[in-house]
């Protein structure tokens, strides 16, 4: 299965070009769910880049963690959320040294929040390579009251801090990882256009 | 571009072949900032010639009282440095531009990496001012031939992250070494010979570091070559180059109005489109890709040179 297609969008909205093997270098691999499909792909592309790479797989309920385990990495760590492997993720960036490369495989949430922590610790925009695989559920900050609502899926959606209706839009914050949701009703309370399920 | 007459206030001879000289405004008052990595252009009236040569600034960019320049004399160059050795003394007015800067630090860096090779120590000098001031993250190093050859000695603080590379005394410079196991958001910047600036990048880059982590200046001097005609279609001339001439200065000569900066080849200023081109253009720049360099289509007339039929650009 490739990675996502997203069709055409302002020039805010992330892209994801895919994974490319950088060899037997360096590596850092984040992966959660179905991202889990593309780091097996890479590996089957190169084998070599399992060498030096310490892989973080967040499962997210999904069966694939054996076979990820069975790619022979030289560090293989689950975890069952991305807050619960920050810390290790960190770490991993600290210790980094330049020629390292970052694989982020996943949903936008995990992709955005990792490149964010990554380009602060130093790690240059051109080392780090993303695919997006599975689900296509976003990752919102209410412009309004700055709470963030993971896992958006509908258009517009319920703010899950301050109740307001948002608008999902493409604008989208690099430092923060996440897309704006902007109030849909605020000249007329109330009249809310259809809830439709969000496309690629 | 705007040049102001300075003063000359000292010579300081550096080592056999390489001279300081400090720039100070004739009326005593404060010049310009810069940033570290900013070059001058030094007006040098050589007789019926006018000479432009670029320099970087080795003073603390921080300090308006004066600028400060080394100049490597350069025998078997076109002129320019052997003038300044031999025709410039304290109390001399000479034209100078204001500062540029082709070759800035990146401040997004965590920490900066300097290689250095030669007269290339010049745009370091003042960088090291800038970051130590800034109290950023540092390692210098300097390659030389010889003590005696190495200018820059004497103006490097003694500082445990300046490392000198004398090879006469058997200490190369290791690239591999200095560039494996640099943290995260390291920067490197070579100045010196074309064979230097490729060998840190080429070990850069099969370390896989990014090329947006890369910087290099390579100031070139106009090369030499044949003589060639040229005819400048807006100002319905046609001009000869002189074999110690440059496209560029030519087209001074001939009260041409052309835009310039750097005259290395670096900056991009003066290129100029080709209209017509029955010949071969000896592209000498770093700005043009090879694609560019290719069609023939551009040229940038302060360092490449023409052979062949005709040459005709649109200034």
């Amino acid at each position: 299965m490739p990675g996502t297609e997203f069709s055409p969008s302002i020039a805010s909205r992330p892209v994801y070009a895919g994974l490319v093997a950088q060899g037997a270098m360096p590596a850092i691999m984040l992966a959660d769910a179905e991202g889990a499909g593309a780091l097996i792909d890479l590996a089957a592309r190169d084998p070599a880049v399992m060498e030096r790479a310490h892989v973080i797989f967040i499962p997210a309920g999904t069966p694939h963690g054996a076979r990820l385990r069975a790619l022979g990495a030289r560090i293989y760590h689950e975890s069952p959320s991305y807050a619960a492997c920050l810390e290790r993720f960190r770490k991993a960036l600290a210790d980094a040294h330049m020629g390292t490369t970052l694989y982020l495989a996943g949903t936008e949430g995990l992709i955005g929040q990792a490149t964010a922590e990554a380009l602060a610790a130093g790690l240059p925009a051109g080392a780090i390579q993303s695919e997006h695989r599975g689900s296509i559920a976003r990752r919102m900050q209410c412009v309004h009251c700055k709470g963030i609502t993971e896992g958006v899926t509908t258009d517009p959606f319920t703010c899950s801090h301050c109740g307001l209706t948002l608008f999902v839009r493409d604008h989208y914050s690099r430092r923060l990882g996440a897309f704006q949701g902007v109030c849909v009703d605020a000249e007329t309370p109330g009249v809310l256009p259809p809830v439709q399920e969000i496309r690629p | 571009m705007t040049a102001r007459m300075l003063r000359v206030a000292e010579v300081t001879p550096l080592s056999p072949l390489v001279t300081r000289f400090r720039f100070e405004c004739p009326e005593g008052g404060t010049l310009p900032l810069f940033s570290g990595g900013a070059h001058v252009v030094v007006e040098m009236p050589d007789g019926a010639t006018l000479r432009r040569n670029a320099y970087s600034l080795i003073s603390d960019p921080l300090d308006g009282s004066g600028y400060e320049i080394a100049v490597r004399r350069e025998d078997a160059g076109r002129g320019g440095s052997r003038f300044m050795h031999t025709h410039v003394a304290v109390g001399d007015l000479l034209r100078v531009g204001a500062p540029v800067n082709l070759f800035a630090l990146d401040l997004r860096a965590k920490k900066h990496v300097l290689i250095a090779g030669g007269i290339g120590i010049t745009p370091f000098l003042a960088q090291l001012r800038q970051l130590t001031r800034l109290q950023m993250p540092f390692e210098l190093h300097y390659c030389a031939r010889s003590r005696a050859e190495a200018a820059g000695l004497s103006l490097l603080p003694d500082l445990p992250q300046v490392h000198a590379h004398i090879s006469d005394e058997g200490d190369r410079l290791d690239i591999g070494a200095v560039l494996a196991g640099q943290p995260l958001g390291t920067h490197v910047y070579t100045c010196g010979p074309e064979g230097l600036i490729e060998a840190v990048a080429g070990t850069a880059t099969r370390l896989n570091w990014p090329k947006a982590a890369l910087h290099s200046e390579a100031f070139l001097s106009p090369p030499p070559g044949a003589a060639f005609k040229v005819t400048l279609a807006r100002s319905g001339i046609t001009i000869t180059v002189g074999p110690h001439q440059s496209l560029l200065e030519a087209m001074e000569e001939a009260q041409v109005d052309a835009p310039w900066l750097c005259r290395g080849g670096a900056c991009g200023q003066c290129e100029t489109a080709v209209l017509s081109c029955k010949g071969r253009i000896e592209h000498h720049d770093h700005w043009l890709s090879d694609a560019e360099k290719a069609a023939q289509q551009k040229i940038m007339p302060c360092v490449s040179r023409f052979q062949g039929e005709d040459l005709t650009l649109d200034r």
